[in-house]
């Protein structure tokens, strides 16, 4: 989701596993929760790693498309919600770094992974937010359908990870709402509100569905990770469950789908949908997507722009201590 | 948060001076330029969500300038019952030019970098705390009560930005000069915020205000001790000091901002959003 | 690129209610000072406090992962501690 194809390690059978394997797998199966400095196998801590990484870097990449329109929101108050939703990603990213950090790796070296392209985020956020309707539609469908796969997550095996993931999740209730109620504004509103609504739903729709990933029916990885609970539900299921869910949405606004195919199958009580452009998705997360360069060029910019802040603070930080223990010592 | 707000407008206390014609043209510029200075400096501050130094730093600056959006939609809300026109805060906000603005040079100034940022936030909290406490004694019990919440947000906000302009004046050679940079571009800015003419007289006379030039000394210093702890100098008195944003005499930069600000109210005029 | 990571603190908070503090998370920050700064800005965005701890994540010890069975179970066999395992008849009333 904000975690894409995220590779894991080998699936083991029963019989290959070794008795710490077999413990730390009927343990997950119990549904204990694995602590940080608990025995887990190194693929576990691994495929961890990259995906609350992953999950963390889509958070502060995903502040910058509607970052972009903070300063043009078209009333105070728009403006007040749009800010702290916001302000709640950059949140989340500190949450969900802070709980790779309980694996043995550093928040500084997350980042300078995602600077280096070495680790990626979500290819959602590289597409442009070109009109105000973008706000309503990223809230709408991109965390509607984060929270998706955000939801089942409160279950994962990993603490901390399920931890952060509880704390997202409650905050996050108000994000999807404020999404469709710019969306329900928009659309009920004057002929060109409402243009710019349909066309942020026309853009955001196969990007959308993207963000599930491709079909990992057949995936190892996915398989491996589901065995150790860090996946919930496969791609599939999670797509499908988020059509099912926001085509009456969308039907509510008087917006239509960008879709000819979409039809309601009695058989599988669902909706039949079209696949999304993959060879579209696998560019994007190769980098060549509309924004991959001003997203990551940004953080990047921002990051290199701070060390000399960082850096001043630390010093200060330094001598004031000791500052304190000069004078503890002159007391003595 | 908006919903006491809207509570409090739909049942207000009693207040005489929002309805004294005679002293309409005064309050209603006075509230615009306490509305103003929060909304350009906040839409400034709001900028580097998203590019901020450190997360923690991104969050804390995002509170700040959501803190000051708050205000502005109280002392425009206000400023627009004063006005008695229909106007409400969106519309004092959205649909007046450069012209009608009434806030400080300094708030509209550019970012720059971090140490810029800070020293702007610094020198104007230094001010907006002393006048928003003064304000919670106004004789106008709707400012008295606006102020009221306002002060505990700006009372944060010195802490924080003068804990900052310390931490970094006193850091690495680097901070430091960057830092001392940051007063020297902004020392011309400076004696604005205590000019004092008409509108002020006016205000202070009904005891709703301070006189500006009265909270000089008391910021002065807090501004040396600030920056004596920081290692900075303070700079001498500015030959020719920049003012004009009282009168609606601005900088290049705000007409770039109400450019941002105000486009969608522009271009689709009476849509509701 | 710098190396020097501002530490790990971990954050404390005390709701309204005058219940403990409570974990709940960690950030960075060059020194506890603006630890304290840092948690009211990330860690109370909802009026979730009236009081924050910051301790520096280095400096907790922890009980070791291994001894959880020699460490917890015996306070397993231990139900006398609890209030149900005594019956008192009803007609007592409420104890």
């Amino acid at each position: 989701m904000y975690a894409q194809m995220v590779k894991s390690e080998g699936m083991k059978s029963r019989d290959e596993m070794s008795p710490e394997e077999l413990a730390f797998q009927d343990r997950i199966d119990r549904g204990e929760k694995i602590e940080p400095k608990e025995w887990m196998p190194e693929g576990y801590r691994k495929t961890l790693i990259r995906q609350i990484g992953q999950h963390a870097h889509s958070e502060i990449v995903g502040q910058l498309p509607e970052g972009n329109w903070i300063t043009r929101a078209p009333t105070l108050e728009r403006k007040a919600i749009l800010l702290a939703k916001v302000q709640d990603e950059a949140g989340h990213g500190l949450y969900l770094y802070s709980a790779a950090e309980t694996l043995g790796v550093s928040r500084d070296d997350l980042m300078e992974k995602l600077h280096s392209g070495a680790m990626k985020y979500s290819s959602i956020f590289n597409y442009p937010t070109l009109n105000w309707a973008d706000m309503g539609a990223v809230g709408w469908l991109v965390d509607g359908a984060a929270i998706m796969n955000q939801v089942p997550l409160q279950r994962t095996s990993y603490g901390p990870y399920s931890r952060a993931m509880i704390r997202i999740c409650k905050e996050e209730s108000f994000h999807q709402r404020q999404g469709y109620a710019i969306m329900m504004k928009m659309a009920a509103g004057t002929p060109a509100q409402k243009e710019m609504a349909q066309d942020a739903l026309n853009r955001f729709w196969y990007p959308s569905l993207m963000m599930f990933g491709p079909s990992d029916a057949e995936s190892v990885h996915s398989a491996q990770s589901m065995a150790w609970k860090i996946k919930i539900n496969t791609n599939d299921e999670l797509r499908q469950k988020f059509v099912d869910q926001t085509v009456p949405q969308a039907h509510y606004l008087g917006l239509s789908i960008p879709d000819e195919n979409l039809r309601w199958n009695e058989e599988k009580g669902g909706y039949d949908f079209s696949e999304p452009d993959w060879s579209e998705f696998f560019e994007v997360i190769k980098g060549n997507g509309p924004c991959n360069r001003e997203r990551l060029g940004a953080r990047v910019k921002a990051w290199d722009d701070g060390e000399w802040f960082r850096e001043g603070l630390y010093a200060h930080a330094e001598k004031a201590a000791h500052r304190r223990m000069a004078a503890t010592t002159a007391a003595e | 948060m908006n919903k006491t707000t809207e509570q409090d407008v739909s049942n207000p206390v009693e207040d005489a001076f929002v309805a004294d014609a005679a002293l309409a043209p005064a309050f209603f510029a006075w509230l615009c330029r306490m509305g103003d200075n929060a909304l350009i400096l906040g839409h400034r501050v709001s900028e580097w969500c998203g590019h901020a130094p450190a997360l923690e730093e991104d969050i804390a600056m995002a509170n700040t300038a959501l803190d000051l959006i708050g205000h502005t939609q109280m002392w425009l809300g206000l400023a627009g019952e004063v006005e008695d026109k229909g106007r409400d805060a969106d519309a004092l906000a959205y649909l007046r030019d450069a012209l009608q603005f009434r806030n400080l040079l300094l708030c509209e100034l550019p970012n720059g970098d971090m140490g810029l940022t800070l020293m702007r936030q610094f020198l104007f909290d230094a001010r907006h705390h002393l006048m928003l406490e003064w304000l919670t004694r106004s004789a106008s019990p709707r400012v008295a009560e606006i102020a009221a919440k306002a002060v505990k947000e700006a009372s944060y906000h010195l802490e924080r930005s003068s804990d900052l302009v310390v931490r970094l004046g006193d850091g690495t050679e680097e901070s430091h000069r960057r830092m001392q940079a940051a007063v020297e571009q902004l020392w011309p800015y400076v004696d604005e915020m205590f000019v004092t003419d008409a509108v002020d007289d006016a205000m202070a006379a009904a005891e709703i205000a301070p006189r500006p030039c009265d909270l000089r000394k008391e910021w002065d210093e807090t501004v040396r001790s600030v920056f004596a702890e920081a290692t900075l100098d303070v700079p001498g008195a500015v030959g020719f000091a920049q003012t004009g944003g009282n009168l609606g005499r601005h900088t290049e930069h705000l007409g770039y901002i109400l450019a941002e600000m105000q486009f969608l109210q522009r271009a689709y005029p009476g849509a509701s959003w | 690129m710098s190396r020097k990571e501002w530490p790990l603190w971990e954050v404390f908070i005390r709701g309204q209610h005058g219940l403990n503090h409570r974990h709940v998370g960690s950030l960075h920050a060059p020194d506890a000072e603006m630890a304290i700064h840092h948690a009211r800005d990330v860690y109370t965005r909802r009026k979730e406090g009236v009081s924050i701890w910051v301790v520096k994540s280095n400096d907790i010890t922890a009980s070791s992962p291994s001894e959880k069975g020699p460490l917890f179970d015996p306070a397993e066999t231990k139900a006398y501690r609890h209030p149900t395992f005594f019956d008192i008849p009803d007609e007592v009333g409420h104890m």
